[in-house]
This record gives C-alpha cells, sequence and structure tokens, in this order.
C-alpha cells in the first residue's frame, strides 16, 4: 500500500511539471505586455519596468527564474496588487477557501448519500420520485444562478442569513455560500448513490446475506453501503474540481475574501503572475485529490487493492 | 446502405415514442426558431435605451414584455439574443471539440500498439489538468473575443470525446468488415474516414447532445464572472450577473435568462438520455 502510495505521488510529478510549464507557456504567449496600459507609459519606464520584474531575460532564463522561485514556494510579485507577492495573496485566501470547499464537500456527501439511499430502498416509490426529481434539478441549474438566488430568498426576503461579507470563524457567514456550493454535486451524488445502491441490493452477495439471516439495519449498514459506495467515493476527484470551479462564483457572489475571487479579479485585470500562481495551486490541489481518491478507492474496493491477486 | 437507413429509422421511432425525449426536442426547436426570428420582429434593438420606461417590470401595458433592465433595454430582445448567442457558441465549441476528439480517437484505435499509448497518454495527462482554469488563462492572454471563447471551450472539451472514439475505433477494428477491407487493400486514411468515423456516428450523435448543455454552462460560467462575452453583446452568462448585481429591486432581471438557461440544459439533458437509449437499446 506504502509503495502504491509513493508510486502515485512520483507519477504525479510529470504531470504538475506539464501543468507549470503550460500555464508559463501560455502566459508568454500573450501578445502584449502586463504594462501595456491604455495610457502608454514612457519607453524608459517600461524598460526599466521589465527590467524589474525581470521580463527582459531571455524566456529559458525566466522560466528557470520562475521554477526556481515555485520550489521555493515563491510566486512572485503580482503585477497589478501592487507590493503584494502572489504567495501572500494566496497564503490570505486559502484558509477561507478551504474551509468552505470543506464544508461544501461535507454537506454533499453527508445529505447525498442517505438521500440516495432512501430514494433506492423506496425504489419508484413518491419519495425515490421527489429526490431524484430534485436530484435532476440540482444537476441542470448551475451554481451560479442558485447563488444569487438564495442570496436573494433566505438573505434578503427571510434575512435568516448574512447575504455577504465574511468575519473569521464565524460559522453562518460560511452556510448560504457552502450550500449553494455543495447542491450539484450533492444531487450528483444523490443519483450515484441511488443508482449504486439499486444495484448492490440485487447482487447475490446480498441475497446470501439476507438468507442467512442478517438483520435488516445491519445488512444495509454492513454489507450493501460498503459496496454501493465505490462510484461515490470515485466521483469525489470530479466533484472536488467541480467545487473549486464553482468557489469561483460563490466567493464572488458572497464576497469572501478566498483565492477564487483573486482569481477572478486576477483574470480580469490581466494580473499574469497571480493567474498562473493560482491555476498551479489549482492544479496541484486537483492532483493531490484524486491522488487520495484513488487510495481510498484501492481502500475500500479490495478488488482493485494493488497487490490484491497476484 | 439500406441497413444503415433503417439503424436511423429505428433509432428515430424509439426516440419518438419518448414523450420526454420529444417534448424537450420540441421545445429547443421553438426556442431556437423563437430567438432567431425574434429580434428581427421586435421593434427594439439590443443596445436601444428606453429612457421613459427604465427598469419597467414584465407586463402587457409598456409594450416591454418582458420588462427592461436598469438602462431601459428591452429584456425580451436581450434574452432572445443572449439565448441565440449562447447557443451558437456551444454548437461552435461542440463541433470543434467533437472534431478533434473523434479525429484523435479514430486514429489512435486503428493505429494501436505505441501510437495509440502516446496519443492516450497525453489525452490522460491533460484529463488531470483543471481544464477550465486553462480556458481562463486563454481568455487573460488573448482578446476576449467570441470567437476564441468557443475555440478554447472547444479545445478543451474534445477530451472525452477522444476516449470514446477511440473505444469505439478498437472495437470496430476487430469486426470483420474492416478485416475484408483491409484484405481488398484499402489504406488507413481509407479505414478511418470511410468505416472508423461513419460507424462512430451514433456515438457522436449521443455526446454532441449532452455536451452542448456542457458548454453552454461553460460559456454563461465564463460570461458570468465577466471574462467572457462583454457587453454591449448579451449572453445568458452576463445578463444573469446583470440581474444578480440587481435582483433586489429588479428580481425579473434574474429570473428571466435564469430560467431560458435552466430550460436549455434540461432539455438538452432529456433529449441526450433518450438519443442514447434510442440508438443503444441495449442500454436502455
Amino acid at each position: 500500500m506504502l509503495v502504491y502510495v509513493l508510486k502515485r505521488i512520483a507519477g504525479s510529478i510529470p504531470t504538475l511539471a506539464i501543468i507549470v510549464a503550460l500555464s508559463f507557456g501560455l502566459v508568454r504567449l500573450a501578445p502584449g505586455g502586463p504594462f501595456d496600459e491604455e495610457q502608454a507609459l514612457p519607453a524608459e519606464i517600461k524598460a526599466n519596468l521589465q527590467r524589474a520584474y525581470g521580463l527582459d531575460q531571455p524566456l529559458p532564463v525566466q522560466f528557470g527564474r520562475y521554477v526556481r522561485g515555485l520550489l521555493h514556494g515563491d510566486f512572485g510579485p503580482s503585477f497589478k496588487f501592487k507590493d503584494f507577492t502572489v504567495t501572500e495573496l494566496i497564503a490570505s485566501g486559502l484558509p477561507v477557501s478551504l474551509e468552505l470547499g470543506a464544508l461544501a464537500m461535507l454537506a454533499a456527501v453527508l445529505l447525498g448519500v442517505p438521500l440516495g439511499v432512501a430514494a433506492a430502498l423506496d425504489h419508484n416509490g413518491p419519495g425515490d420520485r421527489l429526490i431524484m426529481g430534485g436530484a435532476a434539478l440540482g444537476v441542470a441549474v448551475p451554481v451560479f444562478v442558485v447563488a444569487p438566488l438564495a442570496a436573494l430568498v433566505f438573505g434578503i426576503y427571510l434575512g435568516w442569513l448574512p447575504v455577504s461579507g465574511w468575519e473569521p470563524g464565524k460559522l453562518a457567514d460560511m452556510v448560504l455560500p457552502a450550500a449553494t456550493l455543495a447542491l450539484p454535486v450533492m444531487a450528483y451524488v444523490a443519483r450515484l448513490a441511488r443508482a449504486s445502491m439499486l444495484e448492490t441490493l440485487r447482487a447475490p452477495f446480498v441475497a446470501a446475506a439476507r438468507a442467512r439471516g442478517v438483520p435488516r439495519g445491519r445488512l444495509l449498514l454492513r454489507h450493501a453501503l460498503p459496496a454501493a459506495l465505490t462510484p461515490v467515493v470515485s466521483y469525489l476527484g470530479p466533484a472536488a474540481a467541480a467545487i473549486l470551479t464553482g468557489s469561483l462564483v460563490v466567493e464572488t457572489i458572497f464576497g469572501l475574501p478566498g483565492i477564487g475571487r483573486y482569481l477572478v479579479q486576477g483574470a480580469l485585470n490581466r494580473d499574469y503572475t497571480l493567474v498562473m500562481g493560482m491555476v498551479i495551486v489549482y492544479a496541484a490541489f486537483m492532483i493531490l485529490m484524486n491522488l487520495l481518491v484513488d487510495v481510498a478507492y484501492a481502500w475500500l474496493d479490495p478488488r482493485v487493492r494493488p497487490g490484491a491477486g497476484h | 446502405m439500406s441497413a444503415a437507413r433503417s439503424l436511423w429509422r429505428d433509432a428515430l421511432r424509439r426516440l419518438a415514442g419518448n414523450r420526454a425525449a420529444t417534448a424537450s426536442a420540441l421545445v429547443l426547436l421553438l426556442l431556437a426558431a423563437v430567438a432567431l426570428a425574434g429580434p428581427a420582429i421586435s421593434p427594439y434593438t439590443a443596445a436601444q435605451m428606453d429612457f421613459s420606461s427604465m427598469g419597467v417590470a414584465p407586463g402587457l401595458h409598456a409594450g416591454h414584455w418582458l420588462g427592461t433592465d436598469r438602462l431601459g433595454r428591452d429584456l425580451f430582445v436581450r434574452v432572445l439574443l443572449g439565448t441565440r448567442l449562447s447557443l451558437a457558441i456551444a454548437l461552435l465549441a461542440t463541433v470543434v471539440s467533437l472534431v478533434i476528439g473523434v479525429t484523435w480517437g479514430a486514429v489512435a484505435g486503428y493505429a494501436g500498439g505505441r501510437v495509440d499509448g502516446v496519443m492516450m497518454r497525453a489525452v490522460d495527462v491533460l484529463y488531470a489538468l483543471p481544464t477550465l482554469f486553462f480556458v481562463i488563462i486563454l481568455t487573460v492572454v488573448f482578446d476576449r473575443s467570441p470567437a476564441l471563447l468557443f475555440v478554447a471551450i472547444g479545445a478543451v472539451g474534445w477530451l472525452t470525446m477522444a476516449r470514446v472514439a477511440r473505444g469505439q475505433a478498437m472495437a470496430l477494428m476487430r469486426r470483420e468488415f474492416i478485416e475484408a477491407s483491409i484484405a481488398a487493400g484499402a489504406g488507413p486514411a481509407r479505414i478511418v474516414t470511410r468505416h472508423l468515423v461513419p460507424n462512430l456516428l451514433g456515438t457522436v450523435v449521443v455526446y454532441a447532445t449532452l455536451m452542448i448543455p456542457q458548454m453552454i454552462l461553460v460559456e454563461s460560467f465564463l460570461s458570468f464572472l465577466g471574462i467572457g462575452i462583454q457587453e454591449p453583446l448579451a449572453s445568458l452568462g452576463n445578463l444573469i450577473a446583470d440581474g444578480a448585481a440587481d435582483m433586489e429591486t429588479a428580481p425579473w432581471m434574474l429570473l428571466e435568462p435564469a430560467g431560458c438557461l435552466v430550460l436549455i440544459v434540461i432539455c438538452f439533458n432529456f433529449l441526450g438520455d433518450g438519443l442514447r437509449d434510442a440508438l443503444d437499446p441495449r442500454s436502455a
């Protein structure tokens, strides 16, 4: 198992390297530079700025310098948030984004799985129809529609929850953003859990357990549920991606100072170093999530456990 | 040839029997027709400001069926134009990604062996990347034009199609008619274009129908964030963003484009599911 984990970590290094090279290359393909403002700068000032940021060096030198910086946790200076380095911006936003993402992920799984199982147990009944209808809607309605609507209904009409702003440690600020972020993922998890639970309940090993006289609760929780969970676990990688992209919208709408908002602002301001740094952080996070999912998958499903059957 | 025609006729018959899919197809056709014709019939244009009725709620009396935004622009016209642009970008992006994906997959499936390995490894690596973030880099780096947007979205959307096409192509390569064709002296180009790609069409149609709503969502997501379609052009995404900004005083500005978007996405999903069942009865 440890060898498997180490192998997967080693395998993800080339992917990360490609991501760094690709984002660096794309940004340098840009026609015009970060200092091409509407009011043209005098030539000497522009040359000075470029020298200060190292943009006058040949590309391979710039790339080498950027990679060396990355290895030391230095993403370079932000071009538009003057006086801030990208690393500082990431460090200030990351805790907020992590809290938001973790809450959304937890809510999606902890509510989605029971809903899906409940629908499966009531196969084709009214509860099943209701849950699956809701799930179909939840999958189709994008976060950027749900978020403003939720803010309108719960924040403004009902006045139950704060609509925007964030204070450290205040959970109420996180409820609406995390809930909207969780909704589509929860809907998808419910669908997956229902489908795989239905399949598992028809599997011979469940029938065998039932024949042995295993009580119903134990049958569901100990025998059927773990087997039915594997598709949900393998969906957690894509789910993390969905939550990451959704967080760009949610952080912007609810005014949370996370890294998603910095990425959007960086993109709007054409702040190249900021966008590159954010993309690299997101990509690294995605790779880490996929790694964790694979490991969890191997742990849950003996058939794909490395070394099994050899 | 007659066998191919009857396969499609069979599929069409099965599709017609699926009420949700048929209704969705009709709704989409109707919506597309209105989006194409509507702006020409309407007395207003997208950018025209009616200073006597700014921020008017939907209704018949003011001459603006769906109301106006805070600048007095007619929302009926703007929602229709937005729908048209969003649909057009999604369709073009889907075509781009299908052409790349099917070609890539068919060639990999045809070649097999080491070529296949290298081509699919490339797909695997790209798959691990957060594609949407690369679209964001592209929009930052290049000018934000609708043309770039669909190329960028399409360029990252072809991966799934490549995988599916490759799997199908590999299965086809083991079939007797391909073997017969190779025995008769057909070259690689002929095998790929005359035998593999036509036989992939059924799968391609299903994936296209399921891909269009994804593309619409990506486009409106970017436009919502302000890095996609820019004012004064209207797309569903930037109309929703506009509406979200004014939702306290003018909720219809949010609800109309959002409702339109959700309707389109749900209809395409139903239609895609119906097509999948119709073209592949085994999976139903």
